[in-house]
């Protein structure tokens, strides 16, 4: 009785009725791509009882599997960088040369955007015209990459008043450290900070204010801006800021220049595919109040990103605003 | 009639509205506005359906008050409007089925922001499917990498984040090398609107000059794009990503999003490059090698795995080899073949995650493959939808995956020189997915006596928990791979006149 | 060979370097181990695409785009569009940087190491066991 069943066990229909039933792999010693799998496949037949496998699985200089593949790998990704750049390098000297007028670049298009920009647009930066006006499409789809990159941030790092999980615990625990570490008295940064802050400010402002007539924008306005929302942070503390800057401003802040922005830009989006008149003043190219929804859309972006780099800031540091 | 001719632009404008508020909202209303833009979207998409569906032709679409060469425009016709009324369906379909486990798995207050996730990414893929212009393309296609990033990562174990960590290094790779294939197609046409491009590209061509910048930038973008969805030797984030995720994330992340990117590659090479200088240029060769490639070591891993969302996610990898496979035989027929079997997988794979999520639910969390023995009888709906999508995917008669198989069988005809190969890798994949699907659907049907009576209070208590939506998302689903399945003529049809004037 | 190197000084220098720029940064991100020079990789990437861009723009003895005393001849002025295309490209890369920096504070948080491949293997152990 117990030949024919050792018989039944070696023969083929055993082991596939054990690979039906999951305790058997028959690829598993053939296959060297399944990395930690090679001489662990015995191990692995439940994963919940609690088998613990021996580190030297995963040290790279006792599985030679693992070594192998790993060298494998770096050794074509190696090869393969190095390809890249040669094609790409080898293939500049074929493309149109450097500053030269005649370039294909140098159209119709980029001609438009000159020639008809201030009439078109009322903005006398070209650059700005172009990226509000002739390709605002685009530069919506950038905000909405800056403010899912906070969304994304937020799920990372914030940590909620009423989420009691462990490791939220200990970062709170960190972030409370955090605060007793600011320095909090040190004399030459809130000095310095003292004076450099409002010119910090007024000037992020005049450069989003006049993103369309000289060179600047929201982003670089709102940059600054953050920039001193941060240096100030830095050398008063959270106490202080939170006086004017909450996380209820910024989402009050963010929302409503997002949905400004998104309804101002539907709006001519729309009336300009259905051939409307959009009745939105250009004003004359040159004064500050000119050039339409350029302005009210560099002040949209200028306030979300200033927000946003304080946002970035704050979350980094300790989860919370 | 005429008014509807605006609404590939709502439901994108709408989509991103409706994220940017939620992320002030609390989690549920944020998941009822999500639930209503998808809505919404398609009921919109289905009117541009019917309002391009007897015109012919495309319809140009400004975004702005400037036409072509100098304004952002979108462009839809029969297949743009068709791809964005299937989306639509199958994010609907995966909210609806995965939604309990959002509340479980997302951090308690950060629910909204999954919702925003989902809004935004709705729109990033309406915009990839829509847009008339190569760089809105490039946006668009970082919105949405970025949106499947945290999709991922919201599930805020170890897992997660390192998933996410391992997609995001490969998708930027991917974006940066599709970007500078942009800047260079930009810098040897001048254009970045894709028609004006088209035209440019065509005089290159015909005198000759800049052959092998041309040359590169073919190479740049589709192999920016490969990475980004998943070719074979650029898998290796695919089954932890979708392993891992939350279920509502696994099946848009497996249905969707990497199908976003091979659309856009599509328009691509359809209306920027032009498909005559794509078939000359020989890449096709090499996306059609990488897609038989994936098509059988996909496979092979899935058999290996002893998880069953890995196995299903490893069957992704041989699923995305098919439609390169159809992309790289070069035909028409080779195309459509592909697109109907973007279709297919998205409908399959997001009914194997949903129903995959109603089996775990009976069988204790677990998810390996012994843990779900028996599970099909304690939750009858589940077994059956995990079945159906099983058996779609091998390739049943009057399921969609029979079809879309059929049809690169036919493909591969036209080609000579590709036809024993293709015919070789769809033997041996469709034998490899027989093997490790319908080993697991024997497995949740066979169980050992007296297993289910031990724990029967548990399994009341967790059928009583698996929700109503999860069910009618299963159906719905099951309802559509049938659909595919058996009236796969008018699908096929629209799907080519679609691609006529895709270009 | 010389007179490959002779076109690309003489007419080609910027997208010359712009490609060993996009190469580096590349290669860093797809070899290095270490979390934080691959982010580093990913910005001189897109640092090296902007450099393109400008370059390509670029056109021998013009102003900036910007209006200068009502003159609006096109051939007084370099190409606006890749500077557009650089502002974008730039809030782009910002966005993606933050994201990344926050995943390597999370991972950090809880394996101790910015090392890669460390943190995957650990990670395949705790999963393992």
């Amino acid at each position: 009785m117990s030949r024919i069943r050792d018989n039944y066990e070696n023969s083929r229909a055993a082991k596939f009725e054990a690979w039906l039933r999951g305790d058997y792999d028959p690829m598993s010693e053939g296959m060297e791509i399944s990395v930690p799998k090679t001489d662990g496949s015995d191990d692995e037949i439940d994963p919940r009882a609690g088998l613990v496998i021996s580190d030297a699985l995963y040290d790279r200089h006792t599985n030679k599997a693992l070594k192998r593949s790993g060298y494998v790998y770096r050794v074509l990704s190696v090869v393969l960088c190095l390809v890249m750049i040669s094609v790409l390098l080898w293939m500049v000297q074929f493309l149109p040369k450097f500053g030269q007028p005649d370039n294909p670049a140098n159209n119709e298009v980029s001609a438009r955007y000159i020639e008809k920009g201030v009439e078109e647009t009322g903005a006398v930066n070209f650059v700005t015209g172009m990226i509000l006006d002739y390709r605002a499409f685009d530069t919506f789809g950038e905000s909405c990459v800056l403010f899912i990159a906070t969304i994304c941030v937020q799920i990372l790092l914030r940590i909620d008043k009423d989420d009691m999980t462990p490791a939220t615990f200990r970062r709170r625990k960190e972030s409370e450290t955090d605060r007793l570490l600011e320095p909090k008295n040190d004399i030459i940064l809130q000095r310095v900070s003292v004076v450099l802050v409002p010119f910090l400010f007024i000037f992020g402002i005049y450069i989003i204010l006049n993103g369309h007539l000289s060179p600047g924008g929201g982003f670089s306005g709102g940059a600054v801006i953050g920039a001193g929302l941060i240096l100030y942070l830095c050398s008063f503390g959270y106490k202080q800021t939170e006086r004017f800057f909450t996380i209820r401003t910024f989402r009050i802040v963010s929302l409503v220049a997002l949905i400004t922005y998104c309804l101002a830009k539907s709006y001519s989006f729309y009336t300009g595919a259905n051939h409307l008149e959009s009745h939105i003043p250009l004003g004359t190219p040159g004064n500050i109040l000119s050039s339409g929804l350029i302005l009210v859309l560099n002040i949209c972006v200028g306030s979300v990103v200033a927000c946003t780099m304080y946002a970035f800031y704050t979350l980094f540091r300790k989860g919370d605003f | 009639m005429e008014f509807f001719r605006n609404f590939p632009f709502f439901s994108i404008m709408i989509a991103m509205f409706c994220g940017i508020v939620s992320s002030a909202v609390s989690g549920k209303s944020a998941r009822r506005i999500s639930l209503a833009m998808v809505t919404g979207v398609l009921v919109l998409s289905a009117c541009t359906l019917v309002y391009v569906g007897d015109m012919g032709e495309s319809v140009t679409y400004l975004m702005g008050h400037f036409p072509a060469p100098w304004g952002n425009e979108i462009r839809f016709g029969t297949l743009e409007a068709f791809l964005a009324l299937y989306f639509s369906i199958i994010m609907l379909l995966s909210v609806l089925g995965g939604w309990s486990h959002v509340i479980t798995d997302v951090e308690a207050g950060k629910e909204n922001l999954f919702y925003v996730l989902i809004d935004m990414m709705m729109s990033s893929l309406l915009a990839m499917i829509y847009t008339n212009d190569l760089f809105t393309g490039y946006v668009f296609v970082e919105i949405n990498t970025i949106a499947a990033c945290g999709m991922i990562m919201i599930r805020q174990n170890g897992h997660g984040i390192v998933a996410a960590i391992r997609y995001m290094v490969m998708s930027l790779i991917g974006s940066g090398l599709f970007l500078i294939g942009l800047s260079l197609l930009y810098d040897i046409t001048g254009h970045l609107l894709m028609v004006p491009a088209h035209e440019a590209i065509e005089t290159v061509v015909a005198e000759g000059t800049y052959r092998v910048p041309l040359l590169v930038i073919i190479s740049l973008m589709s192999v920016g794009m490969a990475i980004k969805s998943g070719l074979y030797p650029f898998h290796s984030w695919i089954p932890e990503t979708y392993g891992y995720a939350t279920p509502t994330a696994s099946a848009v992340l497996s249905s969707l999003v990497s199908k976003g990117y091979i659309i856009l590659l599509i328009k691509i090479f359809y209306r920027v490059i032009g498909m005559d200088v794509i078939v000359s240029s020989h890449i096709l060769n090499a996306l059609f090698i990488f897609g038989i490639v994936a098509m059988v070591m996909g496979s092979l891993h899935a058999i290996m795995q002893t998880d069953c969302r890995k196995m299903i996610a490893y069957s992704s990898v041989a699923q995305i080899g098919y439609i390169y496979m159809g992309i790289g035989l070069g035909t028409k027929a080779g195309m459509v073949a592909a697109i109907f079997h973007i279709l297919t997988h998205a409908a399959t794979k997001s009914l194997l995650f949903i129903s995959a999520v109603g089996l775990y639910e009976v069988s204790d969390g677990r998810t390996d493959y012994n843990g779900l023995r028996n599970a099909a009888y304690r939750n009858r709906i589940a077994g059956i939808a995990f079945s159906v999508g099983a058996l779609s995917m091998v390739g049943f008669p009057m399921l969609s995956g029979f079809i879309s198989k059929y049809l690169f069988a036919t493909a591969a005809l036209e080609r000579p020189h590709k036809m024993l190969l293709t015919l070789l890798a769809l033997i041996i994949s469709t034998v490899l997915n027989a093997v490790y699907f319908l080993r697991q659907v024997v497995t949740i049907y066979s169980g050992r006596p007296g297993e289910s009576s031990s724990t029967s209070n548990f399994i009341k208590e967790a059928i009583s928990e698996s929700t109503f939506s999860n069910r009618f998302a299963s159906i719905a689903l099951i309802l559509l791979n049938l659909f595919l399945g058996l009236f796969s003529e008018v699908v096929i049809e629209l799907i080519s006149r679609g691609l006529e004037i895709f270009a | 060979m010389i007179d490959f190197l002779q076109t690309l000084i003489e007419y080609h220098i910027e997208e010359a370097a712009s490609m060993i720029l996009f190469g580096i940064g590349f290669s860093l991100l797809l070899l290095n181990r270490n979390l934080i020079k691959k982010i580093m990789g990913l910005n001189i990437m897109d640092t090296a695409v902007y450099l393109f861009l400008t370059a390509k723009g670029y056109v021998y003895g013009r102003m900036v785009p910007i209006m200068n005393s009502g003159i609006t001849d096109p051939n007084a002025y370099t190409n606006p569009i890749p500077d557009g295309l650089v502002l974008t490209g730039i809030v782009v890369s910002v966005s993606v940087s933050a994201i990344l920096l926050s995943l390597t504070i999370r991972l950090y948080d809880r394996y101790h190491t910015l090392d890669l491949d460390k943190i995957i293997t650990e990670w395949r152990k705790e999963e393992d066991n």
